[in-house]
């Protein structure tokens, strides 16, 4: 038997155990909880009911159905955010059939929502989570409207109701003119606020209305409660969504946000986030000439809230290596892991079960082998509300059909 | 003096048949950058060819490397402490759209797919590089010193790529690297079957993509036929005899089944790239390199048996039907057996920035599977079989004596997402430093911008 397969059998052992399993606990983790308690080193966290029961150095391990892990050190942290991604409503990009994420009637239609197109049992649901990430926002889009639609905060635990918190508004504003905006991006406004006039009062005449019934009563429910994404890059633009956004009295926040820096102290002062690309550093468009590294670093030093989004969802777990390199371009550590954690739970109203660690709230936790936004680190355990996650996925049983040398039959007869 | 010998041969190879490649059609004009004699001490080396030298020296003199390991500078020689710093060779991306996709990705500057004809060997990508990308210079503070711009996939065959110097210049020439055989880009699957597909043209499935492959080459080979029967005429008949007329398309096919042009083939499935070596078999040419390969593990035994480079990503995946397989050992698996040649590539502005990130995630992923990969044998995914693939390895890819000065020194181990290149050097000349903006290059188009945000 080989190192690796010796490796494997350890591992499914473990997990039988655990599978059988009410209550986990994890000794001597260097546990970061995302809350003012800071780091807490040496420490041990007792998971059972789904809850996070206690926190505390040596606690005593109760007697039944417990599994035990010794962290001997590793870093504990809240499971992470997969940024905004449509994990669960797309399964192979280019195949249309399996891809529910975008809108393509040529309307105005804020009700869009994704939600109920979500599916568990997507291959990107493991793929993503074994890496470490508990929680994504679903997105939506549209190839034709302003209104993206609406989406939702959602567990990956795989489950059919795993969703949290409220909807949440996307809106696209900047150079992807859509078709229904006459090509230009102060149509957009022009379109944005008939919109918003129309959700306060019907229109007369349904002949020049932009919307239907449910989208103005979508877009009437956001001017009381719930997020609205604008995903906007250039400084001007990110300026007129504040604008917007304060005549309206809609709760923005900013995404992509290439030249978010160049308005930070604005955009602190309106107390509105940004979930931002670290990695984009390149003039592609002309409302990116400001792209820069350090833009996490300069709006954190501003008193912006930074959450990181960005990866193409299939690669997801790209986030962390992204959290990384704005820590690499100044950005503090634990700033990065709160771009990753509190912030995202904070910034969508989800903070009471995901993105901090807290005695009585949903365990969300991960294990990681050494530093979690570095590339050579990996999640070596993954809790989701109080759940031991299954290490395996649709690529790690591929991964073991084919790392064997030299097999007997063909490989279709190895099914890890 | 190089020039000189050009003038003499000059003469002499206009006189050769039309379809002879040995004349460098659109020369590089590249010269090094000036340079000084340095001395790097104390260095962490990684030499790209398996070797690990801690405490070690380099000296550079001239463009080229003179020592690696230990030995006596010249007294007087510029010495850098590197002060345990890591060094490695410039990195080298096989798989690049720089300057063809150039930033900004407006319409205008999309000249990397030339989706007129599922087969145009005629085209060359150096003729669509805009030197001017800003994305070289974010290449270059990635470490990367010599890169591959290729034509895009939309074609069965996208034409000829170049390999350039990663230095700033107002044309590809002087970007151009010096004796590198040019590559020609061909792909497989769902790329060229869906863009001619949709037009109800040849090829709109992957056995229409193999036949048009196949009549290219027996037109190719009946262009060699012709060329060898008119030059091989007695000379009393070659004076009446009309020479086959030249024709771009078929010189650069003609150049791959006489090996003088590499072919690197986009390729995703398993099952594909075999039937792929099958007609390489078939024509008598060998195929380079497989890139982007998301199933290059399922038969790593047989590219490593064959000598054909995986050029790879570590993560991607999903974003097409043959993508479906892809997973984060692959370049590891394809690196395992005997004689393999694994390489890390991008196909990508922001990938080509972070080649040291990719193959340290790559690497990882490998050593959880129980693979034994350490830094020393990973640092080659970049370097040197990065330059095999390409055909440049006998000039650089890695730190010996007597290669091009392409050198690297990262603030930190380079196998880590916090590690920055300090200092890059290409043929000896220090072209980018990290602390001094005086070093790093900014392209005409972004001289000048966002003037309001800097007052």
């Amino acid at each position: 038997m080989n190192g690796f397969k010796l490796f494997l059998a350890g591992f499914l052992a473990t997990l039988s155990l655990v599978a059988q399993a009410d209550t986990i606990m994890i000794r001597n983790a260097n546990v970061h909880t995302m809350t003012g308690d800071g780091v807490l080193e040496d420490t041990d966290i007792l998971i059972s009911a789904g809850k996070i029961q206690k926190i505390g150095k040596d606690l005593p391990v109760p007697q039944d159905q417990v599994a035990v892990f010794d962290a001997k050190g590793k870093l504990l942290t809240p499971g992470l955010f997969a940024g905004i991604t449509s994990i669960g409503i797309t399964e192979v990009s280019a195949v249309e059939e399996s891809t529910d994420s975008s809108l393509a009637l040529n309307e105005m239609r804020p009700e869009f929502d994704v939600v109920p197109a979500y599916n568990p049992n997507s291959s990107l649901v493991p793929v993503t989570r074994i890496e470490g990430f508990s929680f994504t926002l679903l997105g939506a889009g549209s190839k034709g409207s302003i209104f993206g639609g609406q989406g939702r905060m959602v567990l990956l635990d795989g489950g059919y109701e795993s969703f949290i918190g409220d909807p949440v508004l996307f809106i696209n504003v900047g150079r992807d003119s859509s078709s229904l905006s006459g090509d230009s991006r102060a149509a957009q406004w022009m379109l944005l606020n008939q919109a918003m006039q129309e959700a306060d009062i019907p229109p007369v005449s349904t002949e020049t209305a932009l919307l239907t019934r449910a989208g103005r009563g979508t877009l009437s429910a956001f001017v009381t409660n719930g997020k609205v994404v604008f995903d906007v890059d250039r400084a001007s633009d990110i300026l007129e969504t504040l604008r917007f956004a304060k005549t309206y009295g809609l709760d923005a926040v900013i995404s992509g946000g290439t030249e978010a820096w160049m308005v930070a102290g604005q955009l602190a002062a309106a107390g509105v986030p940004v979930l931002l690309d670290p990695l984009s550093n390149l003039p592609r468009n002309f409302d990116m000439l400001g792209a820069r590294l350090d833009n996490a670093s300069i709006l954190n030093a501003a008193g912006v809230v930074v959450v990181i989004t960005g990866a193409e969802s299939h690669n997801a777990r790209k986030q962390r290596q992204m959290a990384g390199n704005a820590v690499s371009h100044g950005l503090p550590h634990e700033a990065g892991i709160a771009a990753l954690t509190s912030n995202p739970a904070s910034v969508f109203g989800v903070a009471d079960r995901q993105g901090s660690i807290v005695q009585d709230q949903p365990a969300n936790v991960v294990l990681w082998s050494g530093d979690p936004l570095d590339v050579t680190s990996a999640a070596e355990i993954v809790i989701i509300d109080g759940k031991l996650m299954p290490m395996e996925s649709r690529q790690t049983k591929l991964r073991d059909r084919y790392l064997p040398q030299n097999p007997e039959l063909p490989r279709a007869y190895i099914k890890p | 003096m190089r020039y000189k010998i050009l003038l003499v041969l000059l003469p002499m190879l206009m006189m050769l048949p039309i379809g002879n490649l040995l004349a460098e059609d659109y020369p590089s004009t590249y010269a090094p950058l000036p340079s000084e004699p340095t001395l790097i001490t104390n260095a962490t080396i990684l030499t790209g060819a398996g070797e690990r030298l801690d405490n070690a020296s380099l000296l550079i003199s001239e463009g080229k490397i003179v020592f690696v390991g230990q030995g006596e500078a010249p007294a007087g020689t510029k010495t850098i402490d590197a002060g345990g710093r890591w060094v490695t060779p410039g990195l080298i991306d096989v798989h690049s759209h720089l300057g063809v996709y150039a930033s900004p990705g407006v319409k205008a500057h999309s000249d990397g797919n030339e989706m007129t004809n599922p087969a145009t060997p005629n085209v060359w990508a150096e003729h669509s590089v805009w030197p001017q990308d800003p994305g070289f210079s974010r290449a270059l503070a990635g470490g990367v010193t010599s890169l591959q711009v290729l034509p895009g996939s939309g074609n069965l065959i996208g034409g000829r790529g170049v390999t350039l110097k990663n230095v700033y210049s107002n044309s590809y020439q002087g970007m151009k690297f010096p004796g590198a055989p040019h590559g020609m880009k061909m792909a497989c699957g769902e790329n060229p079957k869906r863009v001619y597909g949709e037009r109800k043209q040849l090829p709109s499935t992957r056995m229409g993509n193999m036949a048009a492959y196949r009549a290219q080459w027996i037109e190719a080979q009946r262009y060699i036929d012709d060329l060898a029967a008119y030059e091989n005429k007695p000379a009393d008949e070659k004076k009446d005899a009309k020479a086959p007329e030249r024709d771009l398309r078929l010189e650069t096919l003609a150049g791959v089944l006489k090996g003088e042009i590499i072919v690197h083939m986009h390729c995703y499935r398993a099952d594909e790239m075999m039937t792929i070596l099958d007609m390489a078999e078939e024509f008598g040419y060998k195929v380079g390199t497989f890139h982007h390969g998301v199933e290059a593990y399922k038969l790593a035994d047989t590219l490593a048996s064959k000598g054909v480079c995986g050029a790879l990503w570590a993560d991607w995946w999903g974003f097409k039907m043959e993508a479906y397989d892809g997973i984060q050992e692959n370049i590891a698996i394809v690196d395992r057996p005997e004689g393999s040649c694994a390489v890390v590539h991008s196909d990508d502005a922001e990938g080509i920035q972070r080649l040291n990130q990719e193959a340290a995630k790559a690497m990882s992923s490998g050593n959880r599977a129980g693979l034994d990969i350490p830094p020393e044998r990973a640092i080659g995914w970049i370097t040197l079989n990065a330059a095999k693939s390409l055909g440049v390895d006998k000039q650089t890819g890695s730190l010996e004596t007597g290669k091009m000065a392409d050198v690297v020194i990262w603030n930190s181990n380079p196998f880590s997402v916090y590690a920055k290149a300090d200092h890059v050097y290409i043929d000896g000349a220090l072209v980018y430093d990290r602390e001094n903006p005086g070093l790093q290059p900014v392209s005409d188009f972004e001289l000048g911008q966002l003037l309001e945000v800097s007052k």
